[in-house]
């Protein structure tokens, strides 16, 4: 299934935080965590995750450290921020009540349907 | 077999260690992402190369699965310059993502500004002995003598230090600083006249040359330091007009602001702001320049790219005009220095579009306009001294006169060797490379020619 384009850029963040709520992580990990939870329906081109990254670094949502990679290479880490939780909590609310809307709506539908037949 | 098959793996391994550099070196070309940002980017590319290698692919194909997962390079480029748009500004005082050179520049900016205070300093140390900016004429006549042996030192010493010159360069650029300081003091110049005059006017431009000598690092000789060092001039008289802009607004707010208080700033700025923030600048425009070399754009080409083209039709339209309404050329006193001026503005621009030129380009329209304009400020030239060579003798050889007239034969004989030099370039018969050699073997006849005027005038013409 194909995602559309503005439906990605508008769960990007929260999907970002998301995962750095679970823990400290780096951008190869994150994509690879955003395919597992979606089963490979949201696909992201690898490379426009890490201006994500450093936009949410600059608002302070996150903060980076350079780590080793277990092959010894120079790694990225990222981490969430207190301020990070609270951006977090308030996407969460939001796309709950989207959620919640289109959950009511199709599941109406869904009686509807039903009751029609 | 086995180690044939190892071998193998091994040139593979190679390849694709190859193709990540290339792709590396590609992403870096992009001025919005820093170096830090491809060092991540690599790492990412690299972790799925492994991850996909582990699932059973080739190298070639998990190389080539990985950059296309990576996505677009300019689309993610574009990006980045959202993310980061000052970054497609380039940083000159703070350069950023260049952490391992940020020590060895703030060292630089620290010892600039030292020399820089060191010439502020220097200019008013004759007030110590009592010489002063608004005394006699013994005190002003002090000063124009002086005044760029005080603060030039400064600037050969800063780049001296910045090159790391051993003791015999350093005695290569001081020796000319004690012998011009000796002779300018001990010279029995008339006061004010037109030989001490014509000396101080001299003086800075062989200074020049000779701390241009440090600027080289003492290896006069390189005809390849020679042309750094006319870039250098170039750029390094931009930054001083700049600076001198920013000094103009400061010293306009300084008097406005005190003014509206009722206090007076305008001594303070006579005296301690415009001498002193001048030969600072002198030193500061030379860091700039040292610093920026590599971030920005010469601005001197740039420059001359716009004016020759205007000044060309100037001078044709001159000559033009000259010829229809069949007015010659009125002698007056100043004709000359006027001369000599415009000779030393088209060899500005002969210079500096040759010092960004690349030399193994062939000839283009450009070069075709440069010629014109060379060719046509040598026919000026030579029609005012034609009609000046009748009156020369009426006005007596004059200290002012003769230095006027040596100059304007050292420039035209400049631009008439480049001329024809260019005329070969543009008919395939020379290279581009002799005319810029010819540039640079010049050089020191500016130093002595300025030499000259200062050491031998005054004895010629009898100090007057």
């Amino acid at each position: 299934m194909d995602i559309g384009k503005d439906l990605v850029a508008a769960s990007a963040t929260p999907l970002v935080l998301a995962i750095l709520s679970e823990g400290e992580s780096y951008g190869y990990a994150i994509i690879k965590r955003v395919g597992e939870l979606t089963r490979g329906e949201l696909q992201w081109t690898d490379g426009m995750l890490y201006p994500i990254l450093h936009r949410l670094e600059r608002n302070g949502f996150i903060e980076a450290s350079w780590g080793t990679s277990e092959i010894g290479r120079q790694r990225k880490y990222y981490r969430l921020t207190d301020q990070g939780k609270r951006e977090l909590e308030q996407h969460r609310r939001e796309w709950n009540v989207v959620d919640a809307a289109l959950r009511g709506i199709w599941h109406s539908e869904l009686n509807l349907a039903l009751q029609d037949g | 077999m086995k180690s044939t098959n190892t071998s193998v793996r091994v040139e593979e391994r190679l390849t694709i260690e190859d193709r990540i550099i290339q792709w590396r070196e590609h992403l870096r070309r992009h001025a919005a992402i820093s170096s830090v940002d491809v060092e991540e980017l690599e790492d990412h590319l690299r972790s799925q190369i492994n991850t996909l290698s582990e699932a059973g692919l080739t190298d070639d194909e998990a190389f080539l699965v990985a950059v296309k997962r990576m996505g677009d390079l300019n689309a993610l480029s574009h990006e980045f310059a959202q993310e980061y748009s000052e970054r497609l500004w380039k940083q000159l005082v703070a350069p950023t993502g260049a952490g391992e050179h940020s020590s060895g520049s703030l060292r630089d900016a620290l010892a600039a500004v030292g020399f820089a205070i060191a010439a502020g300093v220097a200019v008013k140390l004759p007030h110590l002995f009592g010489v002063t900016f608004d005394g006699s004429p013994d005190d002003e006549s002090f000063y124009i003598r002086n005044i760029s042996l005080l603060v030039l030192p400064m600037l050969a010493a800063f780049l001296a230090w910045k090159r790391g010159m051993d003791r015999v360069g350093v005695m290569k650029v001081a020796i000319p600083f004690l012998a011009a300081g000796l002779l300018m003091n001990l010279i029995p110049f008339v006061q004010l006249g037109s030989t001490e005059i014509l000396a101080a006017l001299h003086l800075p431009m062989a200074l020049w040359l000779v701390c241009g000598i440090a600027y080289m690092g003492g290896n006069w000789s390189s005809h390849t330091q020679r042309m750094n060092m006319i870039r250098f001039t170039g750029e390094w008289f931009i930054y001083l007009v700049l600076i001198a802009l920013g000094g103009g607004v400061l010293t306009g707010f300084t008097v406005f602001t005190f003014q509206s208080i009722g206090l007076d700033a305008e001594w303070f700025v006579q005296t301690w702001l415009l001498p002193c923030g001048v030969a600072g600048a002198i030193v500061i425009s030379s860091w700039l320049v040292e610093a920026k070399q590599s971030i920005i754009e010469n601005m001197a080409p740039v420059l001359t790219r716009l004016f020759t083209p205007l000044f060309a039709i100037l001078l044709i339209s001159y000559l033009v005009a000259m010829l229809w309404s069949g007015n010659g050329i009125v002698i007056e006193r100043d004709l000359l220095i006027g001369f000599d001026l415009l000779l030393a503005l088209i060899l500005a621009l002969l210079l500096y579009s040759i010092s960004a030129r690349d030399p193994m380009a062939p000839p283009d329209l450009f070069d075709r306009l440069q010629f014109l304009l060379v060719i046509s400020a040598l026919v000026v030239d030579v029609i005012a001294l034609v009609a000046l060579s009748k009156r020369i003798s009426e006005f007596g050889f004059s200290p002012n006169k003769v230095a006027a007239l040596g100059e304007n034969l050292i420039l035209l004989s400049n631009l008439g060797g480049a001329a024809l030099l260019y005329a070969r370039f543009l008919l395939k018969r020379g290279t581009f490379a002799s005319l810029e050699r010819w540039q640079t073997s010049y050089v020191p006849v500016y130093l002595v020619w300025a030499g000259f005027v200062v050491v031998l005038f005054p004895f010629i013409f009898n100090f007057q």
